[in-house]
């Protein structure tokens, strides 16, 4: 009859709750999983929307128009488009490593997303949930690796392809990805110095503390080199050098078809998102907003997650936006804009920081 | 270390850029060798669109051949039409009347801006201003609608004719170009905010590609590429045809011949075209648009088709007197409608007639005569017709049909002999030679199209470069390969 008593006789109940415990924290997990998943799959798919209605309304036309109300199943329409297109493999590619380069880049952006906090902790049914799926302390740091991880995708892609475009594309990614990364990594190190932590819920709670509420106006010189740098990180126009359209054809996935494709395709826009958040959150106080901006009555009702998708948002905005301005750089000039004046002022940020966190 | 020279043998990436590429403007090949990113050599291949217009002209009659002409540059086939016109007017010596020169000055320069505002729009999205692109599309579009209300047609126009041009102009024409000439400034200022001081642009575009004026003349170069090295060398001031003589524009040049120069004398050629356009339209004379030379223009249909027979065709009859039933015109006849015995006088089967005149240009006895609105009439009315008095019009509308079969049959009969004529198509400058053996078709028809030429300038240009490079010099030099492999 007393099995729940029988159970806690044997197993002790110390453990029991211990077992319980992890219990919740791994249905948690998994339930935030599916989620951050999904949503930022269906992001993915009309983030495409976006930015094809947004560029399209920006060069005099409409955009996506035909599918659903004002092209509104457009995504959903190219999703499954390229889900059943013929999966073409050249002959001489090499089989496995062109097998496997989309999943890591796709792999590496999603492993990514784990890290990002959507807003601050908070407790349902006595539950303590965190903002983020890993609330890691060393989250800057991860990410980076994982950013790194993607130029293996697009390396072995170029590489494994047999193609002298996709070769030529894989090449100038690669060299591109590790000149920025390091331009990315440093303008952070100022971020780093003033939040004292490389956890990314630390560096929002820090601006939550401090007198300015957005790291971006002490760290001003760093938040310019990060925004550069992010949009060379993720291939984008004026840097989309990897995939220049006119010159390598599509660059490194010039060969890939069908889902493969469409792999690189979520892997860039997961990216996308990606460097988009990083900005939000450390720069731009990611679910918080400044103390003399909440002084403003009703605005404390808003929901912390929808400060910081408005702040996502408003950066993807500004991709799309320089997209539709700016022509292209070319190979060298890229490099020189990265090694020349981004590190440089980088550096010069971190120096500054330093000498301003000592003295005060 | 020469042992590991030896064994790792070091070579040049060798890449085939095209016939299948996005930024290659069609078809053209270029075999680049690069050093890395850098450009070692360069080998243009042409004539993936070769269709042999040259060849075709030669089996064609002059006013036939025109419109293989259109297919040449297709991005701006009115001012091709218009060389074409320039040169067998010259060879066949007549002049177009003035209006006709006039308006054929307007539209070479509409013509004029729509090929510049495509090169500017593909030349941009090649270094990655993609916007610009479609800027330069929707006023494109404009003028393509305008040349829609002078002739109906928006690519392979066909407009000018030996002679003249097709049809005249109407107020609400000169109206709506008024309209875009007065919009289209504010139009260049937009693109020009977009690049023209555009940090990226300038370095994409400042000392790349650099010719000195005496390379860039010594290559062969014309029209605006040529003029961006500061050679101020162009066919409507140095050799003016059409109206050119008679309106007032500038010919910008460039100093230091890179894309960047090429570049800026093209967005001045937008202001000059539209200056010129403005003079054209102040200045448009009043009178025909065909010149009037029976032997070498189409005589005009409304005279053709006179007003006393409004709606029934003109047909043919064979007089059984002079008719000696030799049975060449059955011969002739696509349509087997003329039958008889031989040595008896032929009859026409008037349904099955097409009217075509093979069978009046055959007979060698004038059996044939043209009834004027003869057709569905039986035998006894045309007799009818023929033996009552012909009212004037009417004699002069069937004169007419007479001369528009002997024109079509031999074609503009042109006095034996050669000649070069070169016009400033907006590429640069599009030159017809013809051999003629005194017949209605060229014995020889040449082209020098400046695209051809352009792109052997293409390895200078190139080397030494990087690969993005390629493209602007691909974009500065503004070819069509329509043009280029004819």
């Amino acid at each position: 009859m007393d099995i729940v008593g029988t159970i806690q006789n044997t197993v002790g109940t110390e453990n029991l709750h211990a077992l319980g415990r992890f219990g919740i924290d791994f249905g948690v997990i998994l339930l935030k999983i599916v989620v951050v998943l999904g949503v930022t799959l269906l992001h993915v798919a009309y983030a495409t929307y976006f930015e094809r209605k947004v560029i399209g309304h920006m060069q005099v036309r409409l955009g996506p128009m035909r599918v659903g109300p004002h092209g509104l199943l457009q995504p959903i329409a190219d999703g499954l488009k390229l889900f059943f297109k013929e999966d073409i493999i050249p002959t001489e590619v090499d089989r496995p490593v062109f097998y496997l380069s989309p999943i890591i880049f796709m792999g590496a952006a999603i492993a990514s997303l784990s890290f990002i906090p959507f807003t601050r902790s908070f407790e349902i049914f006595g539950v303590n949930i965190t903002g983020s799926i890993a609330n890691v302390n060393v989250a800057l740091l991860w990410l980076f690796a994982f950013s790194g991880m993607g130029v293996y995708g697009i390396f072995m892609s170029g590489w494994s392809s047999n193609s002298k475009y996709a070769f030529l594309g894989g090449l100038r990614s690669t060299s591109q990805v590790i000149s920025y990364e390091i331009a990315l990594g440093l303008s952070l190190v100022g971020v780093m110095i003033m939040a004292g932590s490389l956890n990314l819920t630390e560096i929002v709670k820090a601006q939550e503390n401090s007198v300015y509420g957005f790291f971006a106006i002490p760290q001003f010189a760093g938040f310019i080199v990060f925004v550069i740098a992010a949009v060379a990180e993720s291939n984008r126009t004026p840097f989309d050098m990897p995939e220049a359209e006119t010159e390598l054809v599509a660059g490194y996935f010039t060969e890939y078809s069908g889902f493969r494709m469409a792999l690189f395709f979520l892997g860039e826009y997961i990216g996308m998102f990606i460097m988009s958040s990083l900005v939000a959150i450390c720069y731009l106080g990611g679910w918080t907003m400044p103390w003399y901006i909440m002084k403003i009555p009703l605005l404390s009702y808003v929901p912390g997650v929808i400060w910081f998708l408005m702040k996502v948002y408003a950066f993807i905005f500004f991709y799309y936006w320089i997209r539709a301005t700016l022509p292209r750089y070319r190979y060298d000039q890229l490099m020189g804009v990265g090694w020349k004046i981004l590190i440089p002022l980088a550096l010069a940020n971190i120096l500054a920081t330093g000498l301003f966190k000592i003295m005060f | 270390m020469e042992e590991v020279e030896k064994i790792l043998e070091t070579r040049e990436l060798n890449v085939s850029m095209g016939p299948q590429h996005p930024a290659t403007h069609g078809v053209l090949r270029l075999i680049l060798d690069l050093d890395g990113e850098r450009i070692v050599k360069v080998t243009p291949h042409v004539g993936y669109l070769h269709r042999g217009i040259e060849k075709l002209g030669e089996s064609l009659n002059y006013f036939q051949a025109l419109p293989l002409t259109d297919r040449l540059d297709y991005v701006s086939a009115m001012s091709n039409n218009i060389g074409y016109c320039v040169a067998v007017e010259k060879l066949l010596g007549i002049e177009a009347p003035k209006r006709a020169k006039f308006i054929r000055t307007i539209v070479g320069e509409m013509s004029r801006i729509a090929n510049h505002l495509l090169w500017l729009a593909t030349h941009a999205l090649d270094i990655g201003a993609m916007t610009v692109f479609l800027y330069c599309f929707r006023d494109r579009e404009w003028i393509l609608e305008l040349y829609e209300e002078v002739c109906g047609a928006r690519l392979t126009v066909t407009y000018p004719r030996i002679g003249g041009v097709r049809n005249d102009i109407s107020q609400q024409f000169i109206d709506s170009l008024s309209k875009f000439l007065d919009e289209f400034p504010s139009r260049i200022l937009e693109y020009e905010t977009l690049i023209d001081q555009n940090r990226i642009w300038l370095q994409r575009t400042i000392g790349i590609g650099v010719l000195t004026a005496e390379e860039a003349v010594s290559w062969g170069l014309t029209g605006p590429t040529l003029r961006g090295s500061g050679v101020p060398y162009d066919v409507r001031k140095n050799a003016p045809y059409d109206a050119y003589d008679q309106v007032e524009f500038e010919v910008p040049i460039g100093s230091e011949g890179d894309v960047y120069d090429r570049y800026r004398c093209r967005m001045h050629e937008f202001h000059q075209s539209i200056k010129i356009i403005r003079q054209c339209i102040e200045k448009l004379p009043p009178g025909p648009v065909m010149a009037d030379e029976a032997k070498f223009t189409f005589p005009p249909k409304d005279a053709m088709f006179p007003v006393t027979h409004p709606t029934k065709q003109h047909a043919f009859y064979i007089q059984e007197k002079p008719c000696k039933g030799c049975g060449m015109c059955r011969r002739a006849c696509p349509v087997g409608a003329i039958t008889g015995e031989k040595k008896k006088p032929h009859k026409i089967n008037q349904d099955i007639c097409l009217v075509c005149g093979n069978c009046y240009a055959t007979c060698k006895f004038k059996a044939l005569f043209l009834v004027p609105g003869g057709h569905g009439l039986s035998e006894e009315e045309m007799q009818k017709i023929l033996e009552s008095p012909i009212p004037d019009d009417v004699a002069n509308a069937s004169k007419l049909f007479l001369d528009h079969f002997t024109y079509v049959k031999k074609g503009p009969v042109a006095p034996k002999g050669e000649l070069y004529v070169a016009t400033e198509v907006p590429k640069g400058e599009l030159g017809f030679y013809f051999v003629s053996d005194g017949t209605g078709k060229p014995f020889r028809m040449r082209l020098r199209s400046p695209s051809f030429i352009h792109a052997g300038a293409l390895p200078r240009l190139c080397v030494g470069h990087l690969v993005a490079d390629v493209i602007a010099n691909i974009g500065t030099i503004d070819i069509v390969l329509g043009e280029c492999d004819r």
